[in-house]
């Protein structure tokens, strides 16, 4: 009986000593929470995607409510309800974001392009890339490995045909694939945008056509017809300055090669919903 | 107590009774954490210092409360108590002074909780019949045991890393084939320590 009583008190007391030292602890150490900052965390859809600029939801929630960050339109993916909501904790007007998307530069799929080797090395992009160039007779084309689609938080980008797809529906323009890219083919852009060059190739004319059919032979048709001359060459390569364009579609209709397309981004927004 | 014994019981906790390679305690944060260096280290030296509190605390428990009232067989129930409070306080000390840490350590901190190195070690101490000077050492080198094998696991995880396994070995299989023929090397240790010390 006696052992019993002496084990009981025994391990109430460690226990009970544990718990006071954890107590005071626990006070004593405690790390200041700012309420706002966790107020605004949760509004945050937790990727840690990184598009707004900071380290994660938690550097963004921070960064506001200590003051240093002022605009509450920086979070893409939870777009104008979280930035309605983050006003609303902040005690701000709301303003609008405008959603963005991840476009792939290259349209290069197994219809219109060959692979000039058969590789077995490591399965990515990046070390591909580095061993002459890619997979593809195209040095600028998309290696279809998929960086890109391991990193996408979304699951938004697919491998269809040899090279990387986009869905529209599911994509938070991030930003992530862009960085993850080793050929640099995807740029984020606003999603009001309705028209794309889906090449990257700088090679001249000749040269893209003998590697792909869908590539960008630099004919200036679309510079030359763009009415209001949004369209420049940058080295054999289309480039449209969004900030000019009208969405008229001449350079879509235009394009022999078909490698300016069309882009309905904010029609896929609208389904979605 | 000479010195050299003192040794000894430290290269052995290091080389021979390798608590991850040989006794095969503390599996979960090996594997778990070994994938990066910096966070293996960040982990290992957690260990360490929780492997040396729980020591300066429960030898004593031990010694002067458990043996003396007969109460042996509570030695496992106050032991994880007792560490469970102090990876709880090490957490808590964390968290204010190296957050940077406390969140590269993430879920893995709470697990050093019921790890049984740490366990293992607290027992050993007392089952060796060690002093309280060579419980800690025991338990420093079993620290720096744990230590030892994580940094060489993060080494070997980064050459699997940029490897090309097939396909089926991919992942966990040929980590775990990596960490057996680790753990096979350290059985050459075998012996060395007791001879160098004769």
């Amino acid at each position: 009986m006696n052992g019993i009583v002496l084990a009981i008190v025994s391990v109430t007391v460690i226990g009970l000593i544990c718990a006071v030292v954890l107590a005071i602890a626990s006070k004593v150490m405690a790390v200041p929470v700012n309420e706002k900052e966790s107020q605004i965390r949760e509004c945050l859809p937790g990727a840690n995607c990184g598009a707004c600029g900071y380290a994660g939801c938690d550097g963004y929630a921070a960064a506001l409510a200590s003051g240093e960050e002022t605009k509450t339109t920086k979070c893409i993916p939870g777009s104008d309800s979280t930035a309605a909501q983050i006003a609303a904790v902040l005690g701000v007007e709301a303003e609008d974001v405008v959603e963005q998307v991840a476009v792939i530069h290259c349209k290069g799929d197994c219809d219109v392009t060959r692979d000039k080797m058969n590789y077995q090395g490591i399965d990515s992009c990046k070390a591909a890339n580095l061993f002459y160039g890619g997979t593809g007779s195209c040095a600028y084309g998309c290696l279809g490995i998929g960086d890109c689609v391991k990193v996408c938080p979304q699951d938004a980008i697919c491998i269809e045909k040899g090279i990387a797809h986009i869905d529209v529906r599911k994509c938070i323009g991030c930003g992530l694939c862009a960085k993850a890219c080793p050929k640099h083919l995807i740029t984020v852009e606003d999603d009001t945008i309705t028209c794309q060059v889906t090449c990257s190739n700088h090679d001249k004319g000749a040269l893209t056509r003998k590697v792909c059919t869908h590539g960008c032979i630099g004919c200036q048709k679309c510079v030359k017809n763009c009415p209001v001359e949004a369209i420049s060459m940058d080295n054999n390569l289309a480039k449209i300055d969004y900030s000019k364009c009208i969405h008229c579609g001449t350079c879509d209709d235009l394009c022999p090669t078909g490698c300016i397309m069309e882009a309905d981004f904010r029609g896929a927004w609208n389904k979605a919903e | 107590m000479s010195f050299k014994a003192l040794i000894v019981i430290l290269l052995s906790g290091v080389l021979v009774n390798n608590y991850v390679l040989r006794q095969f305690l503390g599996i979960c944060p090996f594997l778990g954490v070994s994938k990066e260096l910096k966070n293996a280290t960040g982990m290992s030296i957690a260990v360490i210092f929780v492997m040396l509190l729980a020591t300066a605390v429960t030898w004593p428990i031990q010694t002067f409360l458990l043996t003396p009232n007969g109460l042996d067989y509570l030695q496992t129930v106050v032991f994880i108590l007792v560490i469970a409070a102090l990876v709880q306080l090490v957490e808590i000390v964390l968290k204010k002074y190296i957050p940077a840490l406390y969140r590269a350590l993430g879920v893995y901190l709470p697990l050093i909780t019921t790890n049984c190195a740490v366990l293992g070690v607290t027992i050993a101490n007392i089952d060796k019949s060690y002093t309280f000077v060579e419980a800690l050492f025991n338990a420093l080198g079993s620290g720096l045991g744990f230590f030892l094998a994580m940094v060489l696991f993060a080494g070997v995880r980064g050459q699997i890393e940029s490897s090309d396994p097939p396909e089926s070995f991919k992942g966990l299989p040929i980590t775990l084939v990596a960490a057996a023929i680790l753990s096979l090397s350290f059985f050459g240790f075998n012996g060395v320590v007791e001879n160098l010390f004769g």
